[in-house]
């Protein structure tokens, strides 16, 4: 196993001990978005740890930020604040909230957890950079149920509208939300003709393949437009009673679903 | 204090100038408006500086959250759309995105109350000073005229938190002459040792007229204006406590529920103080067309009707 897979998969326990020590969080989401967040912490991003607002840092925005235990196991990952403090997520006092937010960690640009906010404060964000003349890219990971929300869609109207080329969205395309389906709830099909017809370059990668997610990264940083990477992945990924299984977008383990899925992940 | 000149002057002209003058020496300020430029008069900074302003289009929470975006960033967002939809559409985005992160961002908001006059219900905020006050480290300020307007600009710039700064429509007469400062207290516009009104926005002249009236009726009406709906200045209870009678009233052009006299109400509760205090503003309704004057007398915040309410309750009720 290569070193980013390893580091995937200690991201993967991380996140089930952190639910189950919790008793809450959010599995199915973190888990379907491990890799592209490996890809941009070990790969793509550009940051110190040290100095968490250095100008130069690429800056990352996490939109679905349910998908907070796997954004804190990758800062922990590269630094930003010892693993064991991963322990106390969720908990009253933690820096590790819910959801994440600047008020508690230097690290995190804008709090989110109100789904449908993240796209348009990246482009906030954007614009910041292009007015300092500032060639750091703005990242923002999405989810897609999130693009339910109609508020996304005037954000990519202004990112096209202001050439928002230092701004690359990465949407985790797991299918599923709450309550079902994403294409029975309310329908995203032909998402790439959608992104694209509001004049994004749109680029579709296997959401569970790192180099496919860091070339589209790389390539994206070229464009001349704002980019979407639409990354196919499978919600719960890793674990298998948890895959492609709605029931587990907010529920913790219990310790025996801990151990089944450590022992499947640890093999 | 208190210069008499009946000149009318625009306060969104106040904002709009302001703007001008403070961009040019803070080149952080960044403007973003909802397609009401002409409206709000954001257009001048517009013209000014258009690599600083930005058109979020009909895209109230697009614009609120991208000025969370950039004030992230160490920018000064001034955001600016009518108040209905600058707070009733965008309430999650300000509450989420601003609010909770302490962003530096300034909601100025035009169009507050009644007095937006012929657009009617769907474009008359009563409610909004009521949804930005509930909200943890806002601050709220409502001026009643020109240079107040003016110095409340300066004020958001040189202090570092999110803000509401809501503003009319109408034009309205000077108050404060231009070597007016700007602070969160409350100040005694018209002395008088009867009842105390206390007042702010648009209706503050009104309620000065109202004194005036009042004082021919015998009655010495203290005028207090209180700009900052939050946070409220404590001081003010201790400007009441000049007044012999046991009664005040709050005029404003808003809801009275949630706004300025739901602020002095719960002020005057946690200190114990029995007192009548009367809230005269739009009762739990919704507006309508008409023009400003004709809605300003029909909601009961004109000057003819507030006194008349002043000198009702002082004839009917037994402290």
């Amino acid at each position: 196993m290569n070193e980013l897979m390893q580091i995937c998969m200690q991201i993967r326990i991380d996140i089930l001990k952190m639910i189950h020590n919790a008793k809450s969080g959010h599995p199915g989401g973190s888990l379907s978005c491990v890799e592209i967040l490996t890809a941009l912490y070990k790969q793509v991003l550009k940051f110190d740890p040290k100095n968490p607002k250095s100008e130069e840092r690429d800056r990352f925005v996490l939109s679905k930020g349910h998908a907070s235990s796997a954004y804190y196991a990758i800062l922990a990952e590269c630094g930003y604040f010892p693993k064991e403090e991963l322990m106390t997520f969720r908990k009253f006092g933690s820096r590790l909230q819910g959801h994440p937010s600047n008020l508690y960690l230097d690290c995190v640009e804008v709090p989110t957890g109100s789904l449908g906010q993240g796209l348009s404060m990246a482009c906030g964000i954007a614009i910041s950079l292009k007015l300092d003349k500032n060639p750091a890219s703005v990242f923002c990971l999405m989810g897609d149920g999130e693009l339910q929300e109609g508020s996304c869609w005037e954000a990519f109207m202004n990112a096209d509208t202001r050439n928002l080329n230092n701004l690359i969205a990465i949407i985790d395309r797991n299918k599923l939300q709450i309550d079902g389906k994403t294409e029975n709830i309310k329908k995203l099909d032909n998402l790439k003709q959608k992104i694209e017809s509001f004049n994004w370059n749109v680029i579709e990668v296997d959401g569970h393949d790192i180099s496919q997610i860091t070339n589209a990264c790389l390539k994206a940083k070229e464009s001349d437009k704002p980019t979407a990477i639409i990354a196919n992945t499978i919600k719960g990924k890793g674990v298998s009673f948890m895959e492609d299984n709605t029931g587990w977008h907010g529920k913790a383990p219990n310790d025996e679903e801990l151990s089944l899925a450590l022992k499947e992940l640890e093999v | 204090m208190v210069t008499a000149l009946m000149e009318l002057k625009s306060l969104r002209k106040a904002y709009g100038e302001t703007l001008v003058e403070l961009g040019s020496e803070n080149k952080n300020i960044v403007v973003l408006d909802a397609d009401v430029s002409s409206s709000t008069q954001t257009k001048m900074f517009a013209q000014k500086f258009p690599n600083r302003f930005f058109n979020s289009g009909i895209a109230e929470q697009d614009m609120i959250t991208t000025a969370a975006g950039l004030a992230s960033q160490g920018k000064i967002p001034f955001v600016s759309t009518f108040a209905m939809f600058a707070t009733g559409r965008t309430y999650d985005q300000i509450r989420n995105s601003i609010c909770y992160s302490k962003f530096n961002v300034k909601i100025v908001a035009t169009h507050g109350g009644v007095t937006v006059g012929e657009d009617g219900a769907s474009h008359q905020a009563l409610e909004d000073i009521a949804l930005m006050r509930n909200l943890p480290n806002m601050t709220v300020i409502v001026p009643a005229d020109y240079n107040e307007c003016r110095q409340a600009i300066k004020y958001a710039v040189e202090n570092e938190r999110p803000m509401y700064i809501r503003i009319p429509r109408i034009n309205l007469p000077d108050i404060f002459d231009n070597s007016y400062k700007f602070t969160l207290t409350a100040k005694v516009v018209e002395k008088g040792d009867d009842i105390s009104i206390i007042s702010n926005g648009d209706t503050l002249i009104e309620s000065i007229k109202a004194g005036q009236m009042l004082k021919q009726k015998g009655i010495s009406a203290q005028i207090i204006h209180c700009p900052v709906v939050k946070p409220i200045d404590k001081n003010i209870l201790k400007l009441i406590s000049n007044c012999k009678n046991k009664m005040l009233f709050t005029v404003e052009n808003h809801s009275i529920v949630g706004g300025l006299g739901s602020a002095i109400s719960e002020l005057i509760t946690d200190e114990g103080l029995g007192l009548k205090l009367v809230r005269i503003g739009v009762n739990d309704q919704f507006g309508q067309s008409g023009t400003a004057e004709e809605l300003l007398d029909y909601y009961g915040i004109s000057a003819i009707k507030i006194s008349e309410k002043v000198i009702y309750e002082m004839k009917t009720t037994i402290l």
